[in-house]
């Protein structure tokens, strides 16, 4: 392996390309990195687009602005394209910027995949969203597309969305083996597994599980295809098939896609917070052995998503107890991000405050979610606004702050320029109060008997549903202000250091800001 | 696209006004307005108030521990910052803290196991009912069949509450819980309910019963209740099944035992009146007035109160070619369906009067003056 890792040395060492062949044929782990981010922050502004027009919909009774088949179009559109276009693409990104960086690796192990996978990801979002101009229009099943809703029942364009769905899983089982195998093989001298950035633990862990369960993916989506159109029945009960099974593979898939969205967000916390503390991780053995065993015992609960299916009684027990068990390695995580806090030295730049705000947002999703590990009560939490809110806070707050916090404090090493602090700061106070805003009324509602997914809801949901609209619109709308701050720190920030921050420490503040082209071309010795 | 100002600006206001309002609901949940209600119903069954009390144990549970990691974080926030002075201490381990912090979480996780799977077993006995009742999900109503009475109908939503889908303030009493036939159950017996669907998957809810039950095509799902207090109970369909998800409730009245009985007389009296009266010739005027309530009813959902539906997945009937089209053509496909279409086969759903008035309205009515009409006994004759 020492051959690939000094290719790149030497005098025919070159610049970027000119003009747009340098992004269409990029093989440069930082360029490639861009563009995922980029291609992210775009989608994440649809997704958002999606969901306020939904939540103008419910912004009071009755129907004013959408037809019901609208309706479920938009928040099917706006769970694939957050899900499959903003949040697991925004982690590509960062590992493609920061994993090389990290571990001391001139670039990914395998560039021109690299180049594939990405180039896979807009061509499949634009085969999704097509079908919004086709006859038969867009996906209305819900991201979790249970048949028979999704198979005898779905519109034809269901073939393209499927189709999209195969892309996208060879792009992300592409975009893991190259993660793993720069890990593995492209670590610098002394650079031993037990010394990894956290960052880069959770994304090896993650690459696992994304090679894991996209094929599980894409098993599923196929047999929706040949149900379809060449006459199987794996989910047609008039034809002796289960619509149960169903269900079964894509939450067999589903579990670990969650802790495919949220394993990255514990790491870029598990950097942050010791470099704003100035002080060491706390446990960071812990933290990689609570990673694993999040990570594992993903495989093994998903039956808690279908409780209220049908299930034996020994079943449901059985999911009740893995599922409780989840609880014991993230209660870990949580309790060393706070002991690594405590009795350190803190300030609070943008970066933390996100770090912070996504400890105490997190924390609260958390806590949801061992309560809605207890099967009888979850028989009443299912399928109602209580659950959406769960999964939006360990979601949003959750993993899309910690992708803020992430672009906050490595932007400066990616462009060289800082970004405006004061803005940020006002990001993230507008972010956080709105935020809490949108989803915490959901809690209630959804206790209160507000089912999921319906265009139109009883009166007595009225206020809480205005509350909640509004929070909505703020908090999407304060988003146009991160994008500005991106824009404006790449254009005319101040220059940054190459430490950028005083307490942060790591291969990658150890080069000049912005990072060059080519970096880490001598490995460097980790002691 | 009409948003009502004024509605808006009322909305606007009243969440603050309304601030003070749920706090004293927090602190007295018996007197919480339903505008402002904030948690689970305790419900009417044993089962309900068993959940209801996990739910509150977990809850407070939730609350203890949050506060304690709130606390440490928020005094650190404060105490332990750069602009203090606060020099930061080494340490990065400790096994004692970390061997406490996972061993307390998982004893108190084993506690709370043990209610939990209690209940979980009570929630699935469904042995020694008293009588049952098969539940059908379709799109988008519920058919309750009474299993030995010989006693079966469809529950569709009420239409008042579908007179104000597209209002901008609707103001129906119970507006998208109410139903035009109330599913009835007797007070104080053991009602087991099989659950089944006719074509997607539903979940059949009541929250005061204290669960929901998913209805799969293929699958017969159990269930059970025995609720004490006479009263009418609401829920909805809590599993996305397609554009009307959202307008088929379920309403249970639960009457004492004579009032039930007496029910159940009258219900099977009614349902043979009806079937009695398809033998007669039915007039043209009363067809289109039958057939009109019918449609307003079980096709209004796709194919619109206009008859335009929603193309290309709803067909309109004005001026349709089935509706314009040969009668034994429209009433065929009325009455059978198109496979792999979302039209249903109407057959098993409606009585040959029925079925012969939504026909005849339907070749009457948006401007279909076909002037023909199907009689009861050429339904029948069909079948």
């Amino acid at each position: 392996m020492s051959t690939t890792a000094t290719t790149g040395e030497g005098e025919h060492h070159h610049g970027p390309a000119k003009g747009i062949g340098r992004w269409l044929f990029a093989t440069n782990h930082k360029d490639i990195g861009s563009m995922y981010l980029w291609t992210a922050l775009f989608l994440f502004m649809l997704g958002g687009a999606f969901a306020m027009v939904f939540r103008m919909e419910l912004f009071q009774p009755g129907l004013q602005l959408l037809e019901p088949e609208w309706f479920n179009r938009m928040f099917t559109m706006h769970g694939l394209v957050m899900v499959f276009g903003a949040v697991m693409p925004a982690w590509v990104g960062f590992a493609n910027w920061q994993i090389p960086l990290m571990v001391g690796a001139p670039d990914m192990a395998m560039p021109r995949m690299n180049l594939l996978s990405f180039w896979l990801l807009p061509t499949a979002m634009l085969v999704m969203v097509s079908t919004f101009f086709m006859d038969g229009n867009a996906p209305a099943f819900g991201w979790t597309f249970y048949a028979p809703l999704s198979t005898t029942f779905a519109p034809d364009t269901t073939d393209f969305f499927i189709f999209g769905v195969h892309l996208l899983g060879i792009s992300s089982i592409m975009g893991a083996i190259n993660v793993i195998v720069t890990i593995v093989n492209l670590r610098a001298p002394g650079m031993t597994l037990m010394k990894m950035p956290l960052f880069v633990w959770t994304w090896l862990i993650t690459a696992f599980l994304l090679i894991a369960v996209m094929p599980v993916l894409a098993g599923v989506v196929t047999m929706m295809l040949t149900d379809r159109n060449f006459g199987t029945a794996f989910f047609d009960a008039s034809g002796g098939g289960d619509p149960l099974m169903f269900q079964h593979i894509f939450w067999f898939f589903g579990h670990p896609e969650v802790y495919i969205m949220i394993l990255p967000a514990f790491g870029v916390v598990s950097e942050i917070i010791p470099t704003f503390a100035r002080k060491r991780l706390f446990g960071y053995e812990s933290m990689v052995y609570a990673t694993g065993a999040i990570a594992f015992l993903s495989f093994i609960v998903w039956g808690h998503h279908m409780f209220a299916t049908g299930m034996p009684l020994a079943g449901e027990l059985y999911f009740m107890y893995a599922t409780m068990l989840i609880a014991v390695p993230t209660g870990v995580k949580v309790f060393n991000w706070v002991a690594t806090m405590w009795r350190g030295s803190m300030t609070f730049e943008t970066p933390m405050l996100f770090a912070i705000g996504f400890v105490f947002l997190f924390t609260i999703g958390g806590l949801t979610g061992l309560m809605m590990a207890m099967g009888p009560a979850d028989m009443q939490y299912h399928s109602t606004y209580f659950i959406v809110a769960h999964f939006h806070y360990v979601l949003v707050p959750g993993a899309v702050f910690s992708l803020m916090a992430g672009v906050y404090y490595w932007l400066p090493k990616w462009c060289g320029n800082m970004y405006d602090e004061r803005l940020g700061k006002i990001h993230f106070w507008i972010s956080a109060i709105s935020v809490n805003v949108l989803f915490f009324p959901m809690h209630f509602v959804g206790l209160a008997g507000m089912p999921r997914r319906v265009p139109d809801y009883p009166l007595q949901f009225a206020d809480f549903n205005a509350i909640i609209s509004i929070g909505g619109f703020v908090y999407g709308l304060s988003q146009l202000l991160f994008v500005y701050i991106v824009i404006k720190a790449i254009r005319s920030g101040e220059p940054a250091t190459d430490q950028v921050w005083e307490g942060a420490k790591g291969l990658e503040w150890q080069m000049p800001s912005p990072a060059p082209f080519h970096t880490h071309t001598t490995p460097p010795h980790v002691d | 696209m009409s948003v009502n100002g004024k509605w808006m600006v009322q909305q606007l206001g009243k969440p603050l006004a309304s601030l003070g309002a749920l706090l004293v609901a927090l602190g007295a949940p018996q007197v919480a307005l339903a505008e402002w209600e904030v948690n689970l119903t305790r419900g009417v069954t044993d089962i309900s108030r068993s959940v209801y009390d996990i739910h509150m144990i977990l809850f407070w549970i939730c609350v203890v521990i949050g506060t304690g990691v709130f606390a440490v974080m928020i005094y650190s926030i404060f105490k332990h910052r750069k602009s203090q002075g606060f020099v930061p201490a080494k340490f990065h381990h400790s096994t004692s803290v970390e061997i406490a912090w996972t061993v307390i979480p998982t004893v108190l996780l084993i506690v709370m196991a043990i209610p939990a799977t209690v209940a979980m077993i009570e929630l699935e006995d469904n042995s020694k009912s008293d009588m049952t009742i098969q539940v059908t999900g379709f799109q988008w109503k519920w058919q309750y069949k009474y299993l030995g009475e010989d006693l079966s109908f469809f529950s569709n939503l009420s239409e008042a509450s579908r007179d104000q889908v597209r209002s901008d303030q609707p103001d129906a009493e119970n507006f998208l819980l109410d139903v035009d036939k109330h599913l009835v159950i007797p007070a104080g017996k053991k009602v087991r309910f099989l659950i089944t669907s006719n074509d997607v998957i539903h979940s059949w809810w009541v929250p005061d019963f204290g669960w929901k039950q998913d209805a799969i095509p293929g699958f017969i799902n159990e269930a059970w209740t025995r609720v004490d207090e006479p009263g009418i109970y609401r829920g909805q369909c809590t599993e996305l099944c397609g554009v009307d998800h959202g307008y088929m409730p379920i309403v249970v009245e639960v009457k004492p035992q004579a009032d039930y009985d007496a029910w159940m007389v009258e219900q099977k009296a009614a349902a043979e009146a009806a079937e009695a009266s398809g033998d007669r010739e039915w007039a043209m005027d009363e067809l289109i007035a039958k057939g009109e309530k019918v449609y307003m009813t079980y096709c209004v959902a796709c194919h619109q109160a206009n008859g335009q539906g929603i193309p290309p997945a709803f067909p309109p009937i004005a001026g349709g070619p089935i509706a314009t089209g040969p009668i034994e053509g429209h009433l065929d496909q009325a009455m059978n369906g198109v496979p792999g279409t979302a039209m249903q086969a109407f057959a098993a759903q409606l009585n040959d009067v029925d079925l012969a008035a939504v026909v005849t309205y339907q070749r009457n009515a948006f401007g279909n003056d076909m002037g023909d009409m199907v009689q009861p006994a050429t339904v029948k004759a069909a079948r």
